[in-house]
């Protein structure tokens, strides 16, 4: 029993339904033990074909160099840069979610955080192919690594941003994988336990590592994620820093601005929860899990979509600002003749009514709390943010030092939209696999705050509320009241 | 690793459990371990479990990566091959900070991650004894373990009086092996239940 009487009356229970440890198990994992759907063979159809269309493309850019694709040596990044910078962004709300609102003490990631992380990792992993087949001679992409080398040994320039990227983007790959993986074990248990099957057995039983739920074990299982929750938090604000870096240390005009890593990190947070949106409206209608994912999650992550949205929105007001009060010619040329209007002016335009107007929206509850209204919302922001890559990227470079290499007619190849359509097909692949077969819940959290967030305590404790102080004292202040012990459990 | 005799008992609500804890601990029984379906604050504390280093350990593993970055790049940058990149300092330390952190922070990730997994043992392929399924579902499962001067039925009728709702006596490896689980490989049988 709680030893506190009040509860207040804006939380919303966190799983709704008058649910057993049981109900959880079951609510969860039944979808792992159900035969796939039509639907999940038609989604993971479509996924597969864009990831072997996307191969087909890979593929002709490898064996015939980028000219495949239509960047210039004006517009070096193109559409391939935006899409690397999209797909990390999105790579950021995972680790937000888990590890920022863990020490945030936010109750509400335990319904999300499983498949946001999950999202992260896919992310990360398609935002990963861009930077290393820009390349051009992706087979010497092991270059970039710091080995001693027969040719002298060179060394990488650890100067040099672009080798930051290196180190961020695979320590962030690695320590998500990580942080996802250990959280999954004792679920992966879970489900090996409830396996009636023979494959299911083995397969659970490799995957679950022969966890047993042991109490010392789950003490250092809370120390480690704990601890990198902490390491994650610094790293996932380090790693979209360090991409911004790629421009920010540049010379060239509309990208040399220190605002760039608060932008780029708010811009992330941004539209990775989007994503998390898009996904999870999905996922709660298509495995039932509308008791878990609440539209008191869905109003949340609403609520930072709007806060970020404005940050980003104060960002670009910012960079035009600067430009005018620079008094740099180029600064100022570059941002009011090149960006907001000039041949792409239309993508800048996009990208503001996307990004910072749109979402204005959110301020009132009614639309924070429609399931249709956000669905549209989170794919209309992930629009804007690919133009806001989109415009930083080709707007800044198009019209570069020399008019006579200007380009003003940049359009991608097919090759090209055949590369990025392929990234959302190993993404949509990834996550189809993973919610089939991985419980997309954390089981043993959401079941760690069911008794103190459930709608039943949330019940018990409307009739706490109504006793009178006398009354509340004989029920909280029972006969072991005086043992250490229990006083340690109702902490 | 050895076979050992215990008395099981399951318990499906942790504010039963928590003063069976107690009362198991007073009465100077041994407990194995209690195995939960999720973390339940206190109850290490309760069991008079000391408290985890693996902090401690995160927090050298990162200051590995922290001095191997530093020292790496000085060396490269300064005595290995110094290039000359637009007249800047070969000891570049400002440009170092993103290397840097991130290697400390996956040093301390990696190495956190693996000791965890060593100290739990925890790999895959590796199978262990399990004393009731639902111990990762919802039950909470106090494993005593029996002495040669315990008394069992004392035991059973202790854990009973204590709230166990379902109670036996295993015997049973406490160790690990390589194994599977979709196929019988208890290395021990469990003898019929008294």
């Amino acid at each position: 029993m709680s030893l506190i009487k009040y509860e207040s009356p804006i939380r919303e229970p966190l799983v709704d339904g008058h649910k057993t440890y049981h109900d959880v198990t079951e609510d969860i994992c039944h979808t792992i033990e159900a035969k796939p759907t039509r639907l999940w063979y038609i989604g993971f159809g479509i996924s597969v074909a864009l990831l072997l269309f996307g191969v087909y493309s890979v593929y002709r850019e490898v064996t015939y160099g980028i000219g495949q694709w239509n960047v210039n040596r004006t517009i070096g990044w193109g559409w391939d840069i935006t899409n690397f910078v999209w797909w990390v962004g999105i790579g950021h709300a995972g680790t937000l979610i888990s590890a920022i609102l863990l020490l945030f003490r936010q109750g509400w990631r335990t319904g999300v955080n499983r498949a946001a992380e999950a999202m992260t990792i896919f992310a990360v992993m398609c935002a990963g192919q861009f930077p290393i087949f820009h390349m051009g001679r992706v087979w010497m992409a092991f270059f970039t690594l710091p080995y001693p080398n027969t040719r002298g040994p060179l060394w990488p320039n650890f100067n040099s941003p672009l080798m930051w990227d290196v180190f961020a983007i695979s320590t962030y790959f690695t320590v998500s994988l990580l942080f996802w993986y250990s959280g999954l074990i004792p679920d992966l248990a879970t489900v090996r336990d409830r396996a009636k099957t023979k494959f299911r057995k083995h397969f659970y039983g490799v995957a679950a590592f022969g966890w047993t739920g042991s109490t010392k074990h789950w003490q250092r299982h809370e120390s480690l994620s704990l601890v990198l929750a902490g390491l994650s938090t610094p790293l996932v604000l380090s790693v979209h820093t360090i991409v911004s870096f790629d421009f920010a240390t540049s010379i060239v005009p509309g990208w040399h601005t220190t605002i760039f890593p608060p932008y780029f990190v708010a811009g992330a947070i941004f539209s990775g929860f989007a994503m998390v949106q898009t996904l999870m409206l999905i996922i709660r209608r298509v495995m039932n899990l509308e008791q878990y994912i609440t539209l008191g999650h869905i109003e949340a992550m609403n609520k930072v979509i709007v806060l970020t949205g404005s940050i980003v929105g104060v960002a670009y007001l910012t960079e035009l600002f600067m430009a005018w009060y620079s008094m740099g010619v180029y600064e100022q040329d570059h941002f009011f003749k090149y960006r907001i209007a000039g041949p792409y002016g239309w993508s800048y335009w996009l990208m503001m009514t996307c990004n910072v107007v749109s979402p204005q929206l959110f301020w009132f509850k009614k639309l924070r709390r429609n399931i249709a209204f956000t669905f549209i919302m989170s794919i209309v922001v992930n629009i804007g943010m690919w133009f806001e890559r989109f415009v930083i990227i080709v707007t800044s470079v198009y019209r570069d030092y020399l008019p006579s290499s200007w380009s003003i007619y940049y359009r991608p190849s097919i090759w090209e939209i055949g590369f990025y359509l392929g990234t959302f097909g190993l993404f949509f692949t990834c996550f189809f696999l993973f919610a089939k077969y991985f419980p997309v819940i954390a089981i043993a959290e959401i079941k760690h705050v069911l008794k103190t967030t459930g709608e039943t305590y949330k019940n018990d404790m409307e009739g706490l509320e109504k006793m009178t102080d006398e009354q509340f004292y004989e029920v909280t202040h029972h006969d072991d009241h005086h043992d250490s012990t229990v006083k340690v459990a109702q902490h | 690793m050895s076979v050992k005799k215990f008395v099981v008992g399951c318990f499906d609500d942790e504010k039963v459990l928590f003063p069976a804890v107690s009362k198991v601990r007073k009465a100077g029984y041994k407990i194995h371990d209690v195995y939960t379906p999720f973390p339940v604050h206190g109850l290490d504390h309760a069991m008079g479990l000391r408290e985890t280093s693996l902090h401690t350990a995160g927090f050298i593993y990162g200051l590995t990566g922290t001095t191997t970055a530093v020292t790496f790049m000085s060396w490269v940058f300064t005595k290995d091959w110094p290039v000359n990149i637009g007249g800047k300092p070969h000891f570049a330390l400002p440009a170092w900070i993103p290397i840097t952190f991130e290697l400390t922070v996956l040093m301390a990730a990696v190495g956190m991650v693996l000791t965890f997994c060593y100290i739990c043992q925890l790999a895959p392929f590796i199978k262990k004894h399990h004393f009731h399924v639902r111990a990762t579902d919802d039950l909470f499962v106090m494993v005593i373990e029996c002495t040669e001067k315990t008394n069992e039925e004392e035991l059973k009728n202790f854990m009973a009086g204590a709230g166990a709702k379902e109670i036996n006596v295993q015997v049973a490896e406490t160790g690990w092996w390589i194994g599977r689980y979709d196929r019988e490989q208890q290395l021990y049988k469990e003898p019929s239940v008294a």
